[in-house]
């Protein structure tokens, strides 16, 4: 189990409480319409899949109910910080 | 289904271009049920045992508003305090109490407000009379109920049940927290020295019966 910081709630809870939503910071195309469906799929479909740090949104499901992000070692399973939406990272995955 | 009246027959008010309010309250001429009213909790009050470790009682057919808007849109959080009484609580994980009023914080921007259900629309129209601004208020008495869990042994049925911190030094009395009960969604609060509450939604509010009768066995469990 996950012993999680929730930044709105402001202490530390069990992973039980969350659910994770996937990879974090993945730009929308600014103009959907014309951009290449590369682009497009890179956008919908493609994820990075790192050993390592991994930039992740976590949602305080049944506490809060607010979404925040997570940096975590997918190796260790370390947290190595918890930081709001529209905030960056301070410690920085790869790529 | 026979005590579930027509929509039309209530009193609808429109108090702006696109919002509608229905007085939810069926008055005191309709009798409204419990989602633990097939429990009969008045029976087994009578037959409960005099003594044991754990208290459970519903605190039934209350008002329940949902609150939400920006801590920084003065007209909202003003008139909250106004029309409630009472300040909304800004600290994560508080809450309030005035006379039968009580507010839990929910999250940065949600508040949960109890009442007595016949309060719940007045109070609903007053704000929505006096809040500038976008906000929101939902009456959802209908979607949940309130356990209390007292006594000694109250704090133990608590903790085989949710993976919340419950030593006193970390969850003192008025302390909130949104969390799983048994699986279950429930926003804990302790408003007591061994006095707990859970809202819960009705739909779960029967597994929760048996699991809590189930978990305070080995204490003795008291319904009233
Ligand atoms: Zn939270």
């Amino acid at each position: 189990m996950l012993h999680i910081y929730c930044p709105h709630c402001g202490e530390y809870r069990e992973e039980e409480e969350f659910h994770c939503k996937g990879q974090a910071h993945i730009p929308r195309p600014l103009d959907p319409d014309n951009c290449s469906d590369e682009e497009w799929g890179n956008y919908m479909y493609f994820r990075h899949n790192p050993k390592g740090l991994h930039h992740e949104i976590w949602y305080h499901s049944t506490g809060c109910q607010k979404f925040f992000n997570i940096t975590r070692d997918t190796v260790t399973y370390e947290i190595k910080e918890v930081y709001k939406m529209g905030e960056q990272p301070s410690v920085a995955a790869k790529g | 289904m026979s005590e579930i009246s027509a929509p039309e027959k209530h009193q609808v008010t429109r108090l702006s271009a696109n919002v509608a309010v229905m007085n939810q309250y069926a008055g005191g001429a309709v009798a409204a049920q419990s989602p633990l009213h097939h429990a009969d909790f008045a029976s087994l009050a009578g037959k409960s045992p005099k003594v044991g470790g754990v208290m459970l009682r519903e605190l039934k057919l209350l008002g329940h508003l949902t609150l939400r808007g920006q801590q920084n849109n003065d007209s909202f959080m003003a008139g909250c305090a106004e029309v409630l009484g009472v300040a909304l609580p800004i600290q994560p994980l508080t809450s309030v109490e005035k006379g039968a009023v009580s507010v839990r914080w929910r999250s940065p921007d949600e508040w949960l407000v109890v009442l007595p259900a016949e309060q719940a629309f007045d109070v609903e129209k007053a704000l929505r009379a006096r809040i500038q601004g976008h906000y929101s208020v939902v009456n959802v008495s209908g979607g949940q109920t309130i356990l209390e869990l007292s006594g000694p042994n109250a704090r133990d049925v608590l903790k085989k049940s949710c993976p919340l911190d419950l030593h006193p030094s970390h969850f003192p009395v008025g302390k909130v927290a949104g969390t799983v009960f048994a699986k279950a969604t429930a926003l804990v609060r302790r408003t007591g020295e061994e006095r707990w509450e859970l809202v819960v939604r009705r739909s779960f509010s029967d597994y929760l019966w048996a699991w809590i009768q189930d978990a305070s066995r080995e204490y003795g469990l008291i319904v009233n």
